[in-house]
This record gives C-alpha cells, structure tokens and sequence, in this order.
C-alpha cells in the first residue's frame, strides 16, 4: 500500500466521518465545526489530484469565508443544542435515513453495472490544475463569464442588505 | 485510484446531504447539507477532469472542469449570503429556525 493510497483512505474516512456528524449532531456550532472538517479532507483530496488551485480556493472561500459566515449567524442567533426544534416525527426520520441510503444503494449498483468506470487516476502528477495554466484560461478563453460573475456577485450583495434591512 | 473509488465518495457524501435535509429541522443545518452536496457534485467533476486529461492528448484536457468547479464555488458564495439573510429574517420574524413554521406562506 503505497503513501498515496493511505491518504486517500484516510481522507475519505475523515470526509464520510465529518459528514455524518454534520447529519447527526445536536448542536449547530459542532455541525459547522465537522462541515468545516469534512471541506479541509475534500481539499486534500484536490491537492492528491494535483488540482492546487481548487484546494486553495476551497479553503479560502469555503471554509474561510462560508462557514465562518455560518458561524456568525449561528452565535448571533444564539443557537445550541437545547434550542434545537426536536424532529417529533419519527416515522420522517426512519423514512428519511431509509429513502437516502436506498437512494445510495441504487446509485451504487447502477454504477456497478455500467462499462464506464475502468479508468485509473494517476494520482500526484499533471500540471492541468496548476494555477498558471487556470489563470491564463480564466483570463483569456473565461473572461466574460469571469466579469458576469462579478454582475452576480453585486446583485446578491444587493439582495442580501435589502432582504435584511426590510422591516416586517 | 480507479475512478471508481471516487465515484463512490461523491456519491456518500451526496446520500449524506441528501438524509440531512430529509431528516433536520433547523433551516441553518438543512442549508449546510446543501453545501455538502454541492461538494460532492464538485469532487467528481475534478476526478473525472483528471481522468480526461490522462486519456486525451490535448495539453489543456480537463481544465474546463476545473473551471466549471471555480464557477460553481462563486455561485454557491452568492447563494449563501442571499439565503442566510433570509434565514436571518425568517429567525427575526418567527424567533426560530424551524423550517415548519414555513409550512404555510401567509401570515
């Protein structure tokens, strides 16, 4: 077993781990702690597929920015386990965890059955997601979409303070 | 790593967002597990752009993937500002977070 493959298990027993315990935690802070657990463990995996910049930028915008903005609302709210609303229906809960794990089965053996998936990733080499050739791309082929970005980015700005400023 | 493996990772993680909205109550928690399968969908996107750029010749195979990836991370931090400050309002007019108090539009 070589080193990369014990990180990549290891990684995503981290990333499932952390995910169930955003699922099933009573409180909203641990949640957000273990969502920010589980988006280090995906970016290490981006930085197994040589994808550099995507690992960073999953860092910083995901678990930098996101989540410490989760975080602010969750304290400003004063959340916590007890204030947690108790899932009174119990027959949702089971049917719930039921539909999403036969969802998962379904997936899974229809992709068992598929002639698709034989290819092997060879982990740790490529220069495809270097930051030097996804900067040219996103400033000579992706320009208009990187400008427009901006567009959406000013108008969810806009939305955000009207939304909050609006008295009711 | 066949890509297999990382086919079957997305597809937990998704199942995984996919239980907590079915399951949760809190709007916070529900939009949470938004995001984590937004990451799923974007882990495979990467895997299969690795893939791409192994099996074809072109120098840039595979980079409009990771491209797409970036975008889908924009758009998603547009998203979350916009939803949690309705969250914010919908906690300043119902003092909870209960997606059931929503169940119905008036009032």
């Amino acid at each position: 077993m070589s080193v990369t493959e014990i990180l990549f298990w290891f990684l995503s027993v981290l990333a499932l781990g952390s995910a169930i315990m955003v699922v099933a935690s009573k409180s909203p802070v641990h949640s957000i702690l273990f969502l920010i657990l589980t988006f280090f463990a995906i970016s290490g995996h981006y930085i197994l597929l040589n994808a550099q910049f995507l690992a960073i930028v999953n860092i910083i915008v995901y678990a930098g920015a996101i989540m410490v903005l989760f975080l602010f609302v969750v304290m400003l709210m004063n959340l916590n386990a007890e204030s947690e609303p108790p899932q009174k229906n119990k027959y949702l809960l089971y049917g719930g965890t039921i539909a999403g794990a036969s969802l998962l089965l379904v997936l899974v053996a229809a992709l068992k059955q598929s002639a698709t998936g034989g290819g092997m990733i060879e982990t740790n080499n490529g220069s495809t997601g270097l930051i030097e050739n996804l900067g040219k791309l996103l400033f000579t082929d992706y320009v208009f979409p990187f400008e427009i970005s901006s567009v959406l980015f000013l108008s969810a700005m806009i939305g955000a303070v009207v939304i909050s400023k609006r008295e009711g | 790593m066949p890509v297999n493996y990382y086919i079957f990772l997305a597809l937990a993680l998704f199942c995984i967002g996919v239980i907590g909205v079915l399951t949760r109550r809190n709007a916070i928690i529900i939009f949470m597990c938004i995001e984590l399968m937004l990451n799923a969908a974007n882990l495979l996107l990467v895997a299969f752009s690795k893939l791409q750029t192994q099996t074809s010749n072109l120098a840039t195979a595979g980079s409009d993937a990771q491209i797409f990836v970036f975008f889908i991370m924009v758009v998603a931090a547009a998203e979350v500002s916009v939803g949690l400050a309705i969250i914010v309002m919908m906690y300043r007019n119902t003092h909870s977070v209960d997606v059931n108090f929503l169940n119905r539009l008036k009032n």
